[in-house]
């Protein structure tokens, strides 16, 4: 299963985390910082590979960012690889070419995304449609809801200013 | 308003976080930001409250702590709308992890959203269910997940499956129930529905044998077609991944199908054609492709198979291990290490390529290779592979250094046939990597050194001339020193040449110029120092004609503030000064080593050297075999009063470590003492524990002073490997002085502690109808605030104690130091007894007198009894 996913920038900024094993707020932190600490100063052309802790963490950069997933040993870390780019290309689908900022802006659309894509440390769903299409259906409610708390918002106004 | 759609004022506050140029001035607006949501949060404000979680969530990112939003996450999940819930669900998933009380108290509003109407919201929290539940959660809400997983929409029932896998992972007892409305997953069509179903199976199986043994019946053959009909389905585009279906659901069922084969010939076979299939159509030219390939590998690998797939999956790993890239032969290496057990021969036909793989440049694909070679090293290719991996160790990283040496010297020793090629060996790996080179691995190949008593002279010669080109490499430098040192009489004149040997001219004057460069580099240790020191005083008597300028050496250290060096450099003075007729024989060469104990020590099974009645000499920490003749009090020159009594553990040690019986006989006081004894004992004093000679003089001073004033420090011969606790045990000069007064020849007053003895008289401070206890009192000289007890017990019942254990506790004023007890055992009807000491520094001396209580624990008859008091009684003045 998948242990964590970490997104990091080459300057070492965490853009995103996500914790499917119980680690507390103290060693997350730990975590990260050795992690950052091994996997940006690979060189390219490296394997996407990093022992640690008797885990395995398979990255992958995308232009300034780094993600990361940490297995365990017997997990299929090729198949990682997929997923790390699985996750990608919806995220592309979603932002329209995405790029670090939308990350960072929209950290909280990240998280959505993903948790459509993984539970409990395993992959929920192959096909980036359905993926697009339900995040896509959960935001059209948020929007509904919006608008009917103005149109309240406004009745309200108005009745206020009656 | 929500924060989300119009978002201005949480992305003024990413941006003004961003907008910072140093991290003084980011935490200064997180402080500022956390302060508005903290008076917000007081406040109840509800129209902020989604607004402010996702600015914590993003303060939590940078790191900072935002516990005090936590309870926000389950206002926010408890409300109406979906927009709040969903903001809420992802604050509780990223603010708060399984472990804390807080997460019991959404228990109910999950049970509510598992039952909403709303099928989002019941994924919401299926998701949160499914990321962060704990125990007392999965119990609690297992039947609402079991119901779920025969929910009408396909995007529930995937959730509902992933999260039953947290559930079984939480409490395993529950994976009964899971059983069967899994195996109706697996005959599902739509693939998120399918992978999640079979990911749940595997994951029944592992923690639950009915499950394996009904998805093995029932489901094996069902699983192979569902693998068919996907390897031969036509292109697809939604599931589509570089020409290959939906290699997530392929790895996923090879995975369950492995586990169903695995140990079950039945099944293995029903799968055998399909894997077959797999590993031969699969193309193997995308990162997807070389994904299912290296599932596949290990499903064949794993299950029961007659061996016409194994050579299948063996080609493949090495057309992977053959592949440019670093991913695909980093898989292959790790599969290969997996295949060893299976095929050795198989794999040793790659071993070129995988000794190719240890000189990578990638560090991780080093490590894989160097492992899986490690495991391929035997007897027939040991030479040569060393060979090659000691060349590398030349050029390699620094930080790969650690490991290849370990590993090195790991071979070596495990197939040291021939003694010549292990010191070889051992000696080019000091000079290239000595100072990675573990302790125990050159405190084993100096036993070695010392067992081959015909390589002595060819040894010291080849570290000799090792020391000379790196100096840089400490533990070469140590063992260099400790063989010069022993065995200086051969290097000099040549002894025991071989015919393979450089002739080469060393003068005695050489020889003692490579000590003192030792002792003076100044990047050498303690360890190596006290070595070089130890060595000079055993050349001062193979050359006696220098036997002036090494005591200049030795003088040049009296002044080192290293207590430990100041100490023996002042002694061995002492030693060359007053003692000339003593110390050939002092220093005479080490006896052979006894490599069995040596071994037994490093696996950890040291033979208690302390206990009470053993006399075998092959037990000794040195194995050396003596017969047992004096004393050592005598060979000291103390009056036999001072011989220690047998039963206190200090004379235990002291007699163990020296191999002599002292209990029967009180030795005749002695000037007559055979002169070859005394040799003996004194030398085993100088360098007991062999490898680390420099610690044994101070285990030896602290024997001394324990005999000499009642106070023995129980030394725990474990703790003397370790440098640490004797530089502890050094820094206490109340026992450095008694062996320097030893050393001098004077009296070593035993009056004084007849003073103390009438001083204070004894004090009975418990005793119950089955225990003693008896308080002796001793000061030191000099700090009266500081009073030391011996602490005696004795058994006044027909039982025998074990696991005694005697425990005390001081008001604050009172400082209290417990040494180790004698003994943990507690002969009946008082026929011994254990002592144990005690210091105690009383910070009010003169206006506060002792207090203690107490507790002491036992078994009798297997029945623990635990005796509790508090003593007031203790003398006036103390």
């Amino acid at each position: 299963m998948i242990h964590f996913v970490l997104l990091i920038s080459r300057q070492g900024k965490v853009r995103l985390t996500k914790w499917y094993s119980a680690y507390s707020q103290k060693e997350r932190t730990k975590v990260i910082r050795e992690l950052s600490g091994l996997i940006l100063t690979r060189g390219p052309k490296l394997c996407n590979f990093v022992e640690w802790r008797g885990l395995r963490v398979v990255y992958k950069r995308y232009a300034s960012l780094y993600f990361c997933m940490c297995i365990d040993e017997d997990d299929n870390e090729l198949e990682i690889l997929e997923i790390i780019h699985h996750y990608v290309e919806v995220l592309d689908r979603y932002f329209g070419s995405v790029c670090e900022l939308d990350l960072i802006y929209n950290f909280h659309k990240a998280y959505f995304i993903l948790d459509e894509l993984l539970i409990a440390g395993e992959l929920q769903e192959p096909s980036k449609r359905t993926v697009a299409r339900l995040v896509a259906a959960q935001d059209s409610l948020v929007e509904t809801a919006k608008e009917q708390t103005s149109s309240i918002t406004n009745i309200i106004a108005q009745a206020a200013n009656v | 308003m929500n924060p989300f759609s119009s978002g201005t004022c949480l992305r003024d506050m990413i941006r003004a976080i961003r907008a910072c140029k140093t991290s003084a001035e980011e935490r200064a607006v997180v402080r500022k930001e956390c302060a508005a949501i903290r008076a917000s949060i007081n406040e109840d404000d509800q129209d902020y409250r989604h607004r402010n979680l996702a600015k914590l969530m993003f303060i939590q990112m940078l790191g900072y702590p935002t516990h005090f939003g936590q309870m926000e996450c389950l206002k926010l999940i408890a409300s109406a709308g979906f927009p709040e819930k969903r903001i809420g669900y992802l604050g509780l998933m990223l603010l708060l992890d399984e472990r804390q009380e807080v997460l019991m108290l959404v228990t109910n509003s999950l049970k509510q959203d598992l039952n909403h109407s709303n099928q989002y919201i019941v994924g919401l929290a299926l998701c949160a269910l499914g990321n962060i539940c704990s125990a007392e959660m999965a119990r609690d809400l297992a039947p609402e997940v079991e119901r779920l997983l025969q929910f009408r929409d396909p995007n529930i029932r995937k959730k509902a499956a992933l999260c039953s896998i947290r559930i079984i992972k939480k409490v395993p007892a529950l994976a009964e129930n899971f059983i069967n409305c899994a195996a109706s997953l697996l005959k599902e069509k739509h693939h998120g529905v399918l992978i999640t179903g079979v990911q749940l199976c595997a994951d029944l199986c592992k923690v639950s044998s009915e499950a394996l043994e009904y998805f093995r019946k029932k489901c094996t053959e069902g699983l192979v077609r569902t693998l068919r009909d996907i390897v031969n389905s036509p292109y697809s585009p939604e599931y589509d991944i570089s020409g290959i279906t939906d290699p997530y659901l392929h790895i996923r069922l090879l995975k369950l199908l492995r586990i169903l084969g695995q140990g079950d010939a039945d099944a293995s076979d029903r799968m055998t054609d399909i894997l077959a299939q797999v590993a031969t159509k699969t193309e193997s030219n995308k990162n997807a492709g070389n994904a299912i390939l290296y599932e596949c590998v290990e499903t064949i690998m794993s299950i029961e198979d007659d061996g016409g797939l194994r050579v299948l999956a063996i080609n493949i790993l090495g057309k992977f291990l053959s592949n440019r890239d670093n991913n695909i032969r980093y898989v292959a290496l790790n599969m290969l290490m997996r295949a060893t057990t299976l095929d050795a021969q198989a794999v040793q036909r790659h071993r070129a390529t995988i000794l190719d793989c240890v000189k990578d440049s990638d560090a991780s694909i080093r490590k894989r290779a160097l492992d899986l070679l490690y495991l391929l090293v035997n007897d027939n290719n040991v030479k040569p592979l060393i060979k090659e991996l000691i060349e590398y160790l030349e050029v390699s990283d620094q930080e790969f250094k650690g490991d290849l040496t370990a590993k090195i010297c790991s071979l070596v020793e495990k197939f040291s046939s021939e003694k010549i090629w292990y010191i070889d060996q051992m000696l080019k790996v000091l000079s290239e990597a000595g100072n990675f080179v573990k302790d125990e691995v050159w405190h084993a190949l100096i036993v070695v050194i010392s067992n081959a008593s015909d390589l002595h002279g060819y040894t010291v010669r080849a570290l000799y001339r090792a020391f000379l080109t790196s100096t840089e490499q400490e533990t070469l430098v140590r063992v260099a020193v400790w063989c010069i040192g022993e065995y200086g009489d051969m290097l000099v004149n040549n002894v025991g040449m071989l015919d393979i040997e450089d002739p080469i001219t060393v003068t005695e004057c050489d020889a003692v110029d490579a000590v003192e460069v030792a002792i003076k580099r100044h990047t050498s240790d303690l360890t190596t120092k006290a070595m070089a020191l130890i060595a000079l005083l055993k050349l001062s008597s193979r050359f006696p004609s220098y036997s002036e300028r090494i005591k200049d050496i030795i003088v040049q250290n009296k002044g080192n503030v290293v207590l430990e060096l100041q100490q023996r450099s002042i002694e061995f003075n002492r030693i060359l000064q007053k003692h000339p007729k003593f110390r050939s024989a002092l220093v005479e060469r080490m006896p052979v080593l006894d490599e069995a104990t040596f071994s037994g020590r490093r696996a950890g099974s040291l033979p208690t050297a302390i206990s009470t009645s053993s006399g075998a000499p092959s037990n000794l920490p040195n194995g050396i075999a003596k017969p047992a003749t004096a004393p050592i009090p005598d060979l000291l020159d103390l009056s036999s009063d001072d011989v220690p009594a047998p039963s206190s553990s200090g004379g235990d040690f002291l007699q163990d470590l020296l191999g002599v019986d002292l209990s029967p006989t009180p030795a005749p006081s002695g000037a007559d003492m055979p002169p070859k004894a005394s040799t003996d004992v004194l030398l085993d004093l100088l360098s007991i524990g062999m490898p680390l000679p420099v610690q044994t003089g101070l285990s030896a001073s602290d024997i001394l002073s324990s005999s000499q004033d009642d106070k023995a420090p129980f030394v725990n011969f474990n703790g003397l490997a370790s440098l640490s606790s004797l530089s502890a045990n050094a820094t206490s000069p109340a026992n450095a002085a008694p062996m320097m007064d030893l050393l001098d020849g004077r009296g070593p007053g035993p009056q004084k502690s007849e003073e103390n003895g009438q001083a204070y008289p004894s004090l009975v401070a418990y005793e119950s109808s089955s225990l003693r206890v008896m308080f002796n009192f001793s000061k030191q000289r000099g700090s009266p605030q500081t009073t030391l007890i011996q602490a005696t017990f004795t058994n006044l019942s027909s039982n025998v104690y074990n696991d005694f254990l005697f425990q005390a506790a001081v008001p604050k004023f009172l400082q209290l130091h417990l040494d180790p007890a004698s003994s943990n055992t507690l002969p009946a009807s008082g026929d011994g007894s254990i002592t144990q000491n005690l210091k105690v520094t009383n910070s009010q001396h003169g206006k506060k007198s002792l207090v203690m209580r107490v507790r002491i624990a036992y078994k009798t008859n297997n029945k623990d009894v635990l005796e509790e008091r508090q003593i007031n009684n203790f003398p006036q003045n103390l």
